[in-house]
């Protein structure tokens, strides 16, 4: 199934990578006379209420939900690591502070605080790095920061119980000095769920993404993301459902093979096999 | 005779336990409670006692990865329990421990090579990449492995060679002292006999002192040169090893020495049979702590005074009222 899934998600990224370069019509190509035409030789995956291409659009909507999904991923995981192993390598009150910033992090209701900070920080960020960028900048930033929070409580938990395992106690005898045992010997065994928490993080990360596209507040509209195909197919599902399903389709289809592909990292990590 | 190389003077460990409503200190666990010992250089001592009598701890306690409650450690004339972070560095280059489980005591991620060698870079003891290799291959091939097992990982050894490993890694700093905790008690017999004449090669070769902790008898008769007896956290018979199995005086040692299996099914022997269970360590019973079990307690002097550990004959040291 993990193999599977790692072979489909290859397909998926080769195609939004190179796929563009390949399958040549603009993103923008307006054509009145193909207006919500249904999938054909021509336009295989249909077009939408401008007769722009949707195999293109797709294509390259993919290469922003996926940079996006696996940008915010990263963001997380080192955000996570950091406070989770800051909390579980000095525990006391470093630990408990950081571990109240942490379930403070869980209990803020989500969507209502991102459409707030994205509104607030929005133009701000586009003057400054472009309206592309900006956005992208911000989502990534968004998303990232609101997912890092079980990947901090994973490490800290991690951290602690490692640290008191005997290969650590036997390091601290030979005299190794605290960075020293965080980084050759208690990070490197805790990052096995950890990898394995990422790969959910990007599934998290794409549907955040398309979430605030479909509420409009993603992208700017001219750009097209998976779930901005969504939003805008929203209100033709019954003249034009191709173009919901396929973006739909990407959308499922991606979230899906990563957490299988997390499940099957979790199998081949798991300490049982290692130790 | 010179001064011990390690001297352990009325050294205690309380585990504070936490607990009721605004966590705070409820009680603690009395681990260790007022050990006293000395080991000489190029010496073995033994120290025995069942699962949770404050052994390990005291092991611990002496390498400082555990700090004492109280007491003193000193060192080959250094004050063990005041050094600073620098010291205490310098210190493990000369007091090393090998742990129980071998399957623990290794980091699955790292291969031998950089296991054996990580006390060579923490204390920058090679100069070069070439000085570095020679020097982990002569510490492999000191413990019988061989130098083509430098590229691999824990688990492909087995449960004594992966001991090796941890015996190398111990070697590695030309240590004067050796904590053993328990090194031979997760190993097949066979492998026990080999892991325990291994460290006794060793302990000819470069003058090892070790601390031998175990609860296996017949094993640290074999090895110890002297036996310290522990029970609840108190040392309550020490002396030389033949002394202590030829003629135990403290009625523990006696049940425990009558528990140790004879290989011979002629022989009839008495048993001496202990009732009960090991008291809770975190209230230990008052006066002597074996009271509760001892066939030869007499109250109320047993119940309402400490028995101190007093020398009965030469080198003989005995804590009861009556022995």
């Amino acid at each position: 199934m993990a193999v599977a899934s790692i072979g489909i998600l290859t397909l998926l990224t080769a195609a939004v990578l190179f796929g563009p370069l390949i399958w040549r019509i603009p993103i923008n190509e307006i054509d009145f006379t193909a207006r919500l035409a249904h999938p054909s030789w021509d336009h295989p995956f249909g077009t939408d209420d401008l007769g722009q291409d949707l195999l293109a659009r797709m294509l390259y909507g993919g290469r922003i939900s996926l940079a996006v999904g696996f940008a915010a991923m990263a963001v997380a995981i080192i955000v996570g690591v950091l406070i989770g192993a800051i909390a579980g390598i000095s525990r006391g009150s470093v630990d408990a502070a950081l571990m109240w910033i942490t379930d403070l992090f869980l209990a803020l209701p989500q969507l209502p605080l991102l459409l707030l900070v994205i509104y607030l920080f929005r133009d701000f960020l586009k003057n400054w790095v472009g309206a592309e960028g900006g956005v992208f900048i911000l989502i990534v930033l968004v998303i990232g920061a609101f997912r890092w929070m079980p990947v901090a409580r994973l490490v800290r938990a991690q951290f602690l119980s490692l640290r008191e395992k005997e290969f650590v106690e036997a390091a601290r005898a030979l005299g190794a000095t605290t960075p020293r045992l965080v980084i050759r010997h208690i990070l490197p065994n805790s990052l096995g769920p950890v990898i394995v928490a990422g790969t959910i993080d990007v599934a998290a990360a794409i549907i955040a993404e398309s979430t605030l596209s479909f509420l409009g507040l993603g992208f700017p509209p001219d750009i097209p993301t998976w779930g901005r195909l969504l939003f805008d197919a929203k209100d033709y599902l019954d003249i034009a459902p191709h173009w919901a399903l396929f973006a739909g389709a990407a959308i499922f289809l991606t979230v899906l093979t990563i957490n299988f592909i997390g499940d099957g990292l979790r199998d081949a990590l798991d300490p049982r096999r290692v130790m | 005779m010179s001064e011990p190389l390690l001297k352990v003077t009325k050294l205690t460990k309380e585990f504070p336990l936490k607990g009721g409503l605004f966590s705070g200190q409820v009680a603690s666990v009395h681990a260790v409670d007022g050990v006293d010992f000395h080991v000489d250089r190029g010496e073995t001592l033994g120290l025995v006692g069942e699962s949770g009598c404050g052994k390990s701890t005291t092991g611990r306690c002496v390498l400082r990865l555990i700090e004492p409650s109280s007491g003193e450690i000193h060192f080959d004339g250094k004050d063990v329990r005041s050094l600073r972070a620098d010291d205490l560095r310098i210190l493990r280059r000369d007091i090393q421990i090998i742990f129980q489980d071998p399957y623990a005591s290794l980091n699955p991620r790292m291969n031998v090579g950089a296991i054996v060698g990580e006390a060579l870079i923490i204390h920058q003891l090679t100069k070069t990449k070439q000085q570095f290799e020679e020097r982990v291959v002569d510490l492999l091939e000191t413990v019988g492995l061989r130098a083509d097992h430098m590229g691999r990982y824990p688990n492909e050894f087995s449960g004594g060679q992966r001991q090796r490993i941890g015996i190398a890694r111990a070697l590695a700093v030309e240590p004067k002292l050796i904590i053993c905790d328990e090194p031979v008690s997760a190993l097949d017999v066979s492998i026990q006999a080999q892991v325990i004449n291994l460290l006794e090669d060793l302990q000819e070769k470069f003058g090892l002192a070790y601390l031998f902790i175990a609860h296996d008898l017949a094993v640290v008769e074999h090895i110890s040169k002297r036996i310290a007896v522990m029970y609840l956290g108190r040392i309550v018979e020490m002396a030389s090893a033949h002394e202590l199995y030829a003629s135990p005086r403290h009625p523990y040692t006696e049940a425990l020495l009558s528990a140790v299996p004879i290989p011979d099914p002629k022989v009839k022997r008495q048993r001496v049979r202990l009732s009960g269970e090991v008291p809770n360590p975190i209230s230990p019973p008052t006066g002597c702590h074996f009271h509760t079990r001892c066939p030869i307690a007499q109250f109320p002097l047993c119940k309402s005074e400490a028995p101190p550990l007093k020398q009965s004959a030469d080198g003989h040291w005995v804590a009861c009222h009556f022995r």
